[in-house]
């Protein structure tokens, strides 16, 4: 992971300092909300329903253990004892006030932590893979080009008041568990024919109101000229990009108002003309900045020790937890073991100050002090040895995060919804609590497989319940909450919209419809390993409508 | 609820209250008779007319230094004389959220 | 609304000519980018400095020609949320070499200020008189910047490059 150098940590000790003073100027009444909002938007400052909201930059969704630590400390000292980790790889804190904050930013700065645009219409976090660096099949580490990018965007002097937000995410490989076609810039690392580096450049993706997948612009873009032509993108969309509807505001809707090609060419025209100027990547930038990349000094290990066989042997919940949250390391020895943050019956992606506490422990003692937080919502310790599974699981199981639902019916991705945010139109936490507790028995949830459902509690889509096998949409229906579901949605390399399946349900039956459309994939699917998402795309989304809608 | 910031028109069926959030540490105020501000509901200024209430916020939004954001707010009246919010954003914002936090979080 | 050239307010040498007002002799004037190209002749013979306000929402590019005759272009933010201006101001000076004065015009407010010398502008009329004075504070914010840009800081990657080269330490010697 990057470890900060002096001019990292100034750069944050100063705009930490810049915040106080804008703090005080607030309080003061010398700025205006309307002055003051901009700004601490750009810090990550938002306003609720209860309380200020603070969202924590988590850069490409890496995290040290002292970081994590840090995390559970303002947790306890600033707000009520627990986090909530998002969609975008940030954490987030529900209940802070605003004249407690440049304390707590000077605390997370102590740990080069940060909210630095994680709202604001400027380059929010940029996310990647949470298995990036050791997923076997990734061809080189990601995150460096993502720290390259992520300094070059921060504090940007020409695009930190764009028409709206602009979300980046970048991959390393074929397949894709970054959601790149979300976003507003996707880069997927790749070589070419001759074998050289590059990236394949896709723009125009984005949920919300008018959900858009992201069109490729350029298919290599060599690694030399990433940074060029990321300004070219950002340059024409802060010229061009509409600012009279903030519905329209996004890059996808210049993309798609301008066509793919028109867009395509004038970001090629701005890029031809400063691509070999002070952007040009030169490698010796890239050699340092990949230099205080620390990566573990891994110890030459055998797969699959016996040890680990017997151990699967003795303890079937064990072997439910190797089967189900343990995943091959490009390292021979190690493994990858996702922590779910869905039990039943909790908030998904939330976790308290002691959870906090003790994976950084566990990540000191087992994981080279190192921890991924996952789109998904959930937390990954990256450099496990494989002989230190069972004792790992043991200490997981302990604290009640070693669940082995982890891609399940239960992994629910949810915004925070109704019960925390003011543009949430109804509640998504209560839904997922109930699912939870309808499909909380494991076995029919393995029964089920892998089978994704995203919560909305408004049409912004933070729950990214377009790409769900299962998304569901919180609307408000004179009063009252009802939610739209809609199938067959897919985040991957075959990113996929899903499709509405009716009116929209009351609250008190969306428990029951998932049932039925549980039901209803175990009696259609032609084989038992037939994923729910591909018996959609054979059946269409018909037979699942009848069946909702029969009795409804 | 859709966010009822962007009222336009005040259209008034019921009693009301002007709510916003405190500028200190983003808690939910009501604005009292004497102009202040209040977190105790019953202590809130109630109109049942459309033009008191635009009287209301037009104050409250000069008050920039104190609240973030006013706006009018639905209440129901309590049989027993008390008031309660009007809708379940209200309610929320009144109570908290819906979720038992520490069941939630397995505490 | 005060003026801020150098890090201080000073007296405003330029006279704002109104689109239906006469052009006065030798003083230096700023016209609209409407006036400019109606008069575009004679402006660029006269006797004493022209400068052209340009709207946020106009390529410079259509201005490009004629920046060799323009001692000043004033640039617009009408929100200071607004910021199209800044990718104007760059391209003014990086792309187009634009060497006069680039002023800032509209909602400009202090905590904007470094960004906007850092985007190429060297001329400022400040929206509110108390943030005028502490112009030279406010553009001493930060030290360090991540980016390239117009006014020539020097980014923290030919920094670190430099450091690298002479064999320096990452962390200063506590």
């Amino acid at each position: 992971m990057y470890v900060y150098d002096a001019f990292d940590r100034k750069l944050v000790t100063e705009r930490v300092s810049d915040f106080r003073d804008q703090v005080a100027r607030r309080l003061s009444g010398e700025l205006t909300e309307e002055e003051f909002k901009p700004l601490r938007l750009m810090n990550g400052v938002y306003l609720q329903l209860h309380a200020y909201m603070l969202r924590i930059a988590i850069p490409y969704g890496t995290l040290s253990s002292q970081q994590l630590r840090q995390l559970a400390h303002v947790a306890r000292k600033y707000d009520r004892g627990y986090g909530h980790f998002t969609t975008r790889q940030n954490i987030q804190f529900h209940w802070i006030k605003l004249a407690e904050l440049p304390d707590a930013m000077t605390d997370l700065a102590s740990v080069g932590m940060h909210g630095m645009q994680t709202s604001g219409n400027n380059v929010r976090n940029i996310t990647t893979d949470q298995w990036a660096g050791v997923a076997p099949d990734e061809i080189e580490d990601p995150r460096v080009w993502a720290e390259l990018i992520r300094q070059h965007v921060t504090l940007h002097p020409e695009f930190s008041f764009m028409p709206r937000k602009f979300k980046i995410a970048l991959g390393a490989a074929h397949h894709d568990r970054a959601a790149l076609r979300i976003h507003d810039l996707a880069l997927r690392l790749h070589h070419n024919a001759a074998g050289e580096t590059g990236f394949e450049v896709m723009v125009g993706g984005g949920l919300g109101r008018t959900p858009y997948l992201a069109l490729t612009i350029k298919p290599f873009l060599p690694a030399r000229d990433v940074l060029s032509y990321v300004e070219a993108v950002l340059r024409t969309y802060n010229q061009f990009g509409r600012r009279d509807n903030i519905w329209k505001a996004r890059i996808k809707i210049l993309v798609h108002e301008l066509g793919a090609a028109a867009f395509a060419k004038e970001v090629e025209t701005e890029w031809q003309s400063i691509k070999d100027g002070a952007l040009a990547l030169d490698p010796a930038v890239v050699t340092d900045i990949a230099a205080r990349f620390r990566y573990p000094a891994y110890e030459t290990l055998d797969d699959s020790p016996k040890e680990l066989a017997q151990a699967r042997r003795d303890d079937s919940r064990f072997d439910a937890w190797m089967k189900n949250c343990v995943t091959n390391h490009k390292i021979p020895g190690y493994a990858i073991v996702t922590l779910s943050l869905k039990p039943e019956g909790g908030t998904p992606g939330d976790a308290t100050a002691a959870q906090m506490d003790d994976i950084a422990d566990l990540a000191d003692r087992y994981s080279f002090g190192e921890i991924r937080v996952g789109h998904e919502q959930n937390l990954v310790l990256p450099h496990i040895a494989q002989r230190d599974l069972p004792a790992v699981w043991r200490a997981l199981d302990a604290i009640g995060l070693a669940l082995p639902n982890v891609s399940f019916v239960t992994d629910i991705i949810s915004c925070p919804g109704l019960d925390y945010c003011s543009l949430a139109n109804a509640r998504s936490i209560p839904i997922a609590q109930e699912l939870t507790r309808r499909f909380h028995d494991l076995d029919m949830q393995r029964q089920l497989g892998r089978l994704h459902i995203n919560i909305s509690g408004c049409i912004n889509a933070c729950g990214h319940h377009h790409v769900g096998h299962i998304g569901i949409l919180g609307v408000e229906k004179n009063g009252e909450e009802f939610y739209q579901i809609t199938l067959g949605g897919k985040a991957d390399e075959n990113a996929t919209l899903g499709t509405l399946i009716g009116p929209a349900v009351p609250y008190a039956q969306v428990a029951d419809v998932v049932e039925d459309i549980a039901a209803a994939y175990l009696e259609l699917r032609q084989r038992p390993d037939e994923l729910f998402i591909d018996t959609v795309k054979r059946t269409g989304v018909e037979p699942f409508r009848e069946r909702v809608y029969a009795a409804r | 609820m859709t966010s009822p910031l962007d009222q336009k028109k005040i259209k008034i069926t019921g009693p009301v209250v002007i709510t916003a959030n405190r500028v200190g540490d983003g808690a939910v105020v009501y604005r009292s008779a004497d102009g202040g501000w209040t977190t105790k509901l019953d202590g809130a200024a109630i109109t049942t007319d459309a033009a008191v209430a635009r009287t209301l916020v037009a104050a409250a939004t000069g008050d920039d230094l104190n609240a973030i954001g006013p706006y009018v707010a639905p209440v129901k009246l309590l049989p027993g004389g008390g008031v309660w919010p009007g809708n379940l954003r209200e309610m929320i914002r009144h109570g908290g959220p819906t979720i038992d936090l520490s069941a939630a979080l397995g505490a | 609304m005060p003026l801020v050239e150098n890090g201080q307010v000073v007296q405003d040498r330029y006279l704002y000519v109104g689109d239906d007002e006469p052009i006065p002799n030798r003083v230096p004037i700023i016209v609209s980018a409407k006036r400019f190209f109606e008069n575009v002749d004679t402006l660029i013979r006269r006797d004493g400095s022209v400068g052209v306000v340009w709207p946020n929402d106009r390529r410079v590019a259509e201005l490009a020609p004629w920046l060799g005759h323009l001692a000043l272009v004033a640039l617009v933010f009408p929100k200071f949320r607004d910021g199209r201006a800044y990718s104007q101001a760059r391209l003014l000076r990086e792309t187009y070499g634009f060497g006069g004065m680039l002023r800032a015009t509209g909602d400009v407010l202090r905590d904007q200020f470094q960004f906007l010398v850092r985007a190429g502008f060297n001329s400022f009329e400040v929206k509110k008189p108390g943030d005028a004075g502490v112009f030279a504070e406010a553009v001493r914010r930060y030290s360090v910047f991540y980016q390239p840009s117009a006014d020539g800081s020097v980014p923290a990657q030919r920094r670190r490059v430099q450091r690298n080269a002479n064999d320096e330490p990452q962390e200063p010697a506590a």
